[in-house]
């Protein structure tokens, strides 16, 4: 309680993890030396761009004490509009992103007023939002994909195709000591990691939205504007998402229906492996991002072991399984009482 | 000897290197209310706690009868006939059951059948209530009634255990004076069945009433016993401290220019209208029964909801907040009650706590907190309040129960205000704790306001220098606190409690 002197389960909890991933680190790179290379690490990184991207996201709205399930789905739907808006209405890179971030800003909103002012309860309304817009995103194309030369309902081709600059997006390498090494995904993922820490940890808007987190209703007699805090939260993580969403379409330069399908999983466990990183217990933007390039370590690991595709799902399911004992059965807290 | 139903030798427990317990020796008699009184962090509730079965103890025993009793679960202390009825009410509750459910919860927990025969549930819990003389229909959701009334079903679904030893946490603390008056009547009842009972209460009305003797704890140890008649109160009072209390004695200062005046205020629909004036340079206790009204007034000043009727005015402005953080920005502050409720972030350090409604005060361009200046602050409050705690960077949660509340009252006095509310400051505090928290409160009043909201007449005369009584959500009376007379308030406290509403306010959001 009052010890100052940190027992084993203390470092245990704090530090635990860290020393796992480092302990994975090394096993790796003796079994498999490639895995210590630029590249190795750098293709880690791009993995997880995108789903720590949405984990951030997800990560905004735990902090007060909701959770986002519809951040896939509005990743997948800012995927297909931007191809819709670039290949068949033909309009440039820049209306494409600007109308991606727009829609995941208000799907964020929507979510945020059904929560907040119609009271549905967040997982409801957020996982009623993900059915709607994955059955949303497909109806104009009539369950097709998108891409250049696709045959329009009404008869004729699309003509549009994605921009050289907004598939720079997804796939421009920076040169970092190796040519042409660190793609733009991957500086994209560590600025808004940097941006997101530095505002839950530091700024007065961050510290009042733990406050919601943790007593909404003592943080509202403080005079805190609870509601209007819960739906920037909301707000943050579907613009987020929608982001995450453009850089995917950015990637694989079509508007594939059929992609994105593990985005909404493999990112809420990220924001969940990072409430145990520091022994942090709560929703923070650095466990979240150490959580999601833990998975990609793991997974580029056993890539590299040839271990099968299939048991992807499994080793991830495992790894949560393990931080979340970490956070809540260790600390002998009883955690926030939901997720 | 037989007739000592409770016997606890050589108790000791410690939380890491934290020694709560350092040799409790106790008898619990039956057929007596023994009262427990101790400072906060006395150790009284990790006594509570290992005899109903929570914590297990380090070393030590406990004897029931002649058999010894080491529960290891809530459930086995309950089978053993130790019956606890919790402080918190919603604790010993489940509030999406109905109140047959609730009552015949421990049964349904205990196995038996698959499938539940309603009719007979219900039927035996209307038994139940009716043995503790509560009058309720048993279907309704447990949700849907008023406060004290789940506070009479955990009690009653306590004695349905046909309970060897009851204990009882601070039962009173949400009850207003007929429910208590109930609940006395059938402590004293249980009594005289032979029964054990262990009453813990800072309540000083409550223990003068039931109390066959009183024991004192401090620092983890019996203090002191009194059983002989008539009881020494002061003396378990300076057994629990460790040292005597002294007398409170007001000295009312001139009050200054009017701060708050309200006229022809109408709380509720059909309450008869009130006219108040707070002084700068004052400090006004309201005193009243759970539900007579004072939270309701708070709300109202507070922006939490509106005068039906009626002028409020600021230092002659109007003021009508549309919600806590207009007032705030008005200048008219509240602390609330049920600080774990209404007040404490639970995952923040002890500045991070104090500074929550004014961070902007704290925080430089991009409204980052300067942690610095939050700190100097935090620093100065706690020597200000006399918070006992090792650092500002402590969690909130390992500081006891009146340190906490220094904090929650420390957070309203860190920056100037015109009118200060605070709504039951002395809730769940030891009388050391009560009377820093009031002497502060009354050396701070200078350039201010002061409403004290308290249920309790003896904390008013503490703390105030004029007691105003609500009854039926109006002013009843006004009182300078100068060789009052305490008759003649508590007549007005209790002119109508027929209409009062019993316990349905709970808190100023509700």
């Amino acid at each position: 309680m009052t010890a100052r002197r940190l027992s084993l389960v203390d470092l245990a909890i704090r530090y635990g993890f860290l020393l796992l991933m480092a302990g994975l680190i090394v096993y790796f790179s003796i079994v498999a030396p490639a895995f210590l290379s630029p590249q190795s690490a750098v293709f880690v990184f791009q993995s997880v761009a995108i789903t720590g991207i949405l984990a951030l996201g997800v990560t905004a709205t735990l902090v007060v004490g909701g959770f986002d399930l519809s951040i896939g789905a509005v990743a997948t739907s800012a995927l297909m509009l931007s191809a819709y808006v670039m290949v068949i209405w033909e309009m440039s890179a820049g209306v494409a992103v600007a109308l991606c971030l727009l829609m995941g800003a208000t799907v964020g909103l929507l979510n945020g007023i059904l929560i907040v002012k119609l009271r549905v309860p967040d997982l409801l309304a957020t996982l009623g939002m993900m059915f709607l817009l994955v059955g949303l995103q497909r109806i104009p194309t009539e369950g097709n994909s998108i891409s250049t030369g696709m045959a329009l309902p009404g008869g004729g081709a699309a003509q549009g195709t994605f921009s050289p600059a907004f598939l720079m997006l997804g796939r421009h390498r920076l040169d970092f000591f190796v040519e042409n090494l660190v793609p733009l995904s991957v500086v994209f993922l560590l600025a808004i990691a940097v941006v997101v820490w530095l505002f839950l940890e530091f700024t007065r808007h961050g510290r009042l939205m733990y406050a919601i987190g943790s007593n909404a209703q003592a943080a509202g007699l403080a005079g805190v504007n609870v509601n209007r805090y819960k739906i920037v939260a909301y707000m943050i993580s579907g613009t987020l998402a929608s982001f995450g969403g453009i850089l995917l379409a950015a990637r694989l330069g079509r508007g594939d229906v059929a992609s994105g399908n593990n985005l909404l999983l493999d990112s809420v466990a990220a924001a969940l492996i990072g409430y145990a990183v520091l022994g942090a217990s709560k929703p923070n933007a650095f466990g979240t991002a150490v959580g999601a390039v833990f998975v990609g370590i793991l997974l580029q690991g056993l890539t590299m072991l040839n271990a099968p595709y299939y048991t992807q799902d499994f080793v991830k399911g495992a790894v949560l399984v393990v931080a979340l004992v970490f956070t809540f059965a260790l600390s002998g807290r009883n955690g926030r009482g939901r997720v | 000897m037989a007739d000592q139903s409770i016997r606890i030798t050589g108790l000791t427990k410690a939380f890491g290197r934290n020694q709560v317990l350092r040799g409790v020796d106790l008898a619990i008699p039956a057929g007596q209310v023994t009262v427990l009184m101790g400072a906060n962090g006395a150790g009284k509730s990790t006594l509570v706690k290992i005899l109903c079965g929570v914590h297990g103890a380090d070393a030590g025993r406990v004897t029931l009868g002649d058999v010894p009793f080491a529960p290891v679960s809530p459930a086995a202390a309950l089978r053993a006939g130790v019956v606890t009825v919790h402080q918190n009410i919603n604790d010993g509750v489940v509030p999406d059951l109905d109140v047959a459910s609730n009552l015949m919860l421990d049964e349904l927990a205990e196995g038996g059948r698959t499938f539940i025969n309603r009719r007979a549930l219900r039927a035996r819990a209307r038994e139940i209530a009716a043995a503790v003389g509560l009058d309720l229909d048993v279907t309704r959701p447990l949700a849907g009634i008023a406060l004290a009334e789940r506070q009479l079903v955990s009690i009653a679904r306590a004695m349905s255990h046909r309970p060897r030893l009851l204990i009882l946490d601070e039962p009173t603390s949400s009850l207003s004076t007929a429910e208590t008056d109930r609940l006395f009547a059938l402590i004293e009842r249980l009594r005289d069945e032979g029964v054990a009972i262990l009453y813990i209460s800072h309540r000083m009305s409550d223990i003068r009433r039931l109390a066959d003797r009183i024991v004192s704890m401090r620092d983890g140890a019996i203090s002191g016993v009194f059983d002989a008649a008539p009881l020494d109160y002061s003396g378990a009072v300076r057994a629990m401290l460790g040292h005597e209390i002294t007398e409170v004695d007001v000295t009312i200062p001139a009050p200054g220019a009017p701060v708050l005046a309200m006229q022809g205020v109408v709380l509720r629909q059909g309450a008869r209208r009130f006219d108040l004036t707070c002084h700068e340079n004052e400090v006004i206790a309201i005193t009243g029964l759970v539900g007579a009204g004072k939270s309701a007034l708070a709300a109202a000043l507070f922006g939490l909801g509106a005068a039906v009727e009626g002028q409020v005015s600021l230092d002659g402005r109007r003021h009508a907040p549309k919600g806590p953080a207009d007032a705030i920005a008005a200048g008219v502050f509240l602390a609330a009650k049920d600080r774990l409720i209404n007040a404490v972030i639970a995952d923040f350090d002890i500045s991070r706590n104090l500074t929550l409604p004014f961070l902007r005060r704290h925080a430089g361009p991009l409204h980052w907190v300067r942690r610095g200046s939050e700190l100097a602050r935090t620093r100065a409050m706690i020597a200000m309040m006399g918070v006992v705690c090792q650092s500002p960077r402590d969690g909130i949660l390992t500081l006891s129960g009146g340190n906490q509340q220094k904090v929650m009252v420390a957070r309203w006095m860190a920056e100037d205000c015109r009118l200060l509310i605070l709504d039951e400051p002395f809730q769940g505090v030891d009388i050391q704790a009560r009377r820093d928290i009031g002497r502060r409160i009354r050396d701070s009043a200078a350039r201010r306001a002061t409403i004290v909201l308290c249920a309790e007449i003896d904390e008013a005369l503490e703390v105030a220098d004029r007691i105003v009584v609500m009854s039926e959500h109006s002013i009843v009376g006004s009182h300078r606190n100068e060789n009052i007379n305490v008759a003649a308030i508590m007549a007005e406290v209790v002119e109508a409690p027929h209409h009062a509403r019993l316990g349905a306010e709970g808190n100023p959001t509700a």
